[in-house]
């Protein structure tokens, strides 16, 4: 049915054409996003069908949990909750007392974010990029660049937003870094992806830098996009090589990065200029935090 | 294999395509992410050999833009490199098929390996991580699944095509 079209050498240079255009418009430019967006509601019946399998194994496990499990499980959460209730009460003393703190230098900083929970399309991306499908998108609000969390520390932010399903770009990621302060002495660096889960570089600490292994890393907000004092890693390695500038520091994120199933979009409320020079005085939102992290 | 067999309609074309679509997403163990056969791939493959007048360079490219987003790469990325691979398949299907079946699956490597090397290209290209040797062994594993898919597809065709 082809017979008279151009024949395969030319149809193959036309073809090469258009996916170099392709590629460099989306890759250079961004200029693609909204034929991506149209092109992922099409293909939201194949993320569907691929998440069927993963979505229906976990329902026939709640079916078949028996009952002492369940009641395990139920002593449990009432055991976190009690925890948690308690920690709650001490945190609003201390929200109060910050906000008094804060009003009393004239800063407009608010505490307390919006939050949505979103659920994790369990479908596998490609493996050379740390990047994972959610099922909230543009119909629930979800913008480009919001900070996403699991119950544990930071986890990301929201890269592309399309009707019904968004990507969000992990921490770990070799295209990403974000600004984090050491709770112990305040030291704010960068903490940059490196394409392997549970990894991530401090490459902008200097040898003489005050940092140890175990140190608590904390988001410093100076991005302007990732809200203040959340936990995102821990050092577990620093070495120093005396012919180097920098030294070599590794820390693996709180965030359950490869096992997560259900994260929390954050909406941040709006800030001032105002808080980003606070926020170099001193971990002052972080430090209300690290005690609650064992 | 005679030639071609225009009663058999485009369905199991794009069913087979959409199911491989969905393999190449399916949810796995970590360990095991990147030792997924590229299985669209093999199936256009198999569908250039054995229909080159009807499957060609189009639904490659096609395919390859809805690869791209299903999996969250370049837009382009294996559109490009699916339309190569399935050129090289018009330009070879009369040599290739009259292979016997472990031949056939040799030269189905190769067109696999040019594959990976233009992704890999490709990734080089936009600054993506330069990936690890197991980024290679998929198409080990296409070499050996080659024989039971042409079977299965070729099965199914000819099911098809007698109800």
């Amino acid at each position: 049915m082809f017979v008279q079209g151009p024949s395969p050498t030319a149809r193959l240079f036309l073809v090469l054409a258009l996916s170099l255009g392709l590629i460099v418009a989306d890759h250079r430019f961004r200029h693609l996003d909204a034929l991506r967006s149209t092109l992922t509601v099409v293909v939201y019946p194949l993320l569907y069908a691929a998440n069927l399998p993963a979505s229906l194994s976990s329902k026939v496990r709640v079916r078949l949990a028996n009952e002492a499990q369940l009641r395990e499980e139920n002593a449990a959460l009432h055991r976190d909750n009690l925890l948690l209730r308690g920690r709650l009460q001490q945190f609003d003393a201390l929200e109060a007392e910050n906000r008094r703190l804060r009003d009393l230098l004239g800063s407009s900083f608010k505490i307390g974010d919006r939050v949505l929970v979103a659920e994790l399309l369990g479908v596998a991306l490609n493996p050379y990029r740390q990047q994972v499908v959610i099922d909230k998108g543009s119909t629930s609000g979800v913008y480009v660049g919001q900070p996403v969390l699991d119950a544990n520390a930071v986890m990301g932010q929201v890269v592309r937003v399309d009707p019904l399903t968004a990507t969000v770009l992990l921490i770990t990621d070799a295209d990403h870094a974000l600004p984090v302060q050491v709770s112990r002495n305040g030291l704010r660096t960068l903490a940059s992806g490196t394409g392997v889960v549970n990894r991530l570089e401090l490459p902008h600490l200097t040898n003489n830098a005050d940092i140890q292994v175990g140190d608590q890393l904390f988001t410093s907000g100076l991005d302007g996009r990732f809200p203040a004092g959340y936990p995102v890693a821990r050092v577990v390695e620093v070495r120093i090589e005396p012919g180097k500038p920098f030294a070599s520091v590794v820390a693996e994120p709180n965030a359950r990065l490869d096992r997560a199933r259900e994260v929390l979009l954050v909406w941040t409320l709006p800030t001032t200029s105002a808080q980003a020079s606070l926020g170099n005085r001193g971990p002052a939102p972080a430090g209300g935090q690290p005690g609650a992290q064992p | 294999m005679t030639e071609s067999t225009p009663r058999l309609g485009y369905g199991l074309v794009v069913a087979s395509l959409i199911i491989a679509l969905i393999l190449t997403v399916l949810p796995m163990p970590h360990w095991a992410a990147e030792l997924r056969p590229q299985w669209v791939a093999l199936t256009l493959i198999f569908w250039s050999l054995t229909q080159p007048e009807r499957v060609g360079i189009f639904w490659a490219f096609g395919t390859g833009v809805l690869l791209d987003v299903v999996s969250g790469t370049v837009l382009g990325q294996n559109a490009l490199a699916l339309s190569v691979v399935v050129y090289l398949a018009i330009q070879l299907h009369q040599r290739i098929r009259i292979f016997p079946l472990w031949q056939q699956a040799v030269s189905v490597w190769v067109l696999l390996l040019v594959e990976r090397l233009l992704t890999v290209w490709i990734l080089g290209a936009t600054g993506a991580p330069t990936p690890t040797l197991w980024y290679w062994v998929p198409t080990f594993f296409g070499m050996v699944l080659w024989p039971w898919l042409s079977l299965l597809l070729r099965d199914l065709g000819a099911r098809l095509e007698g109800g």
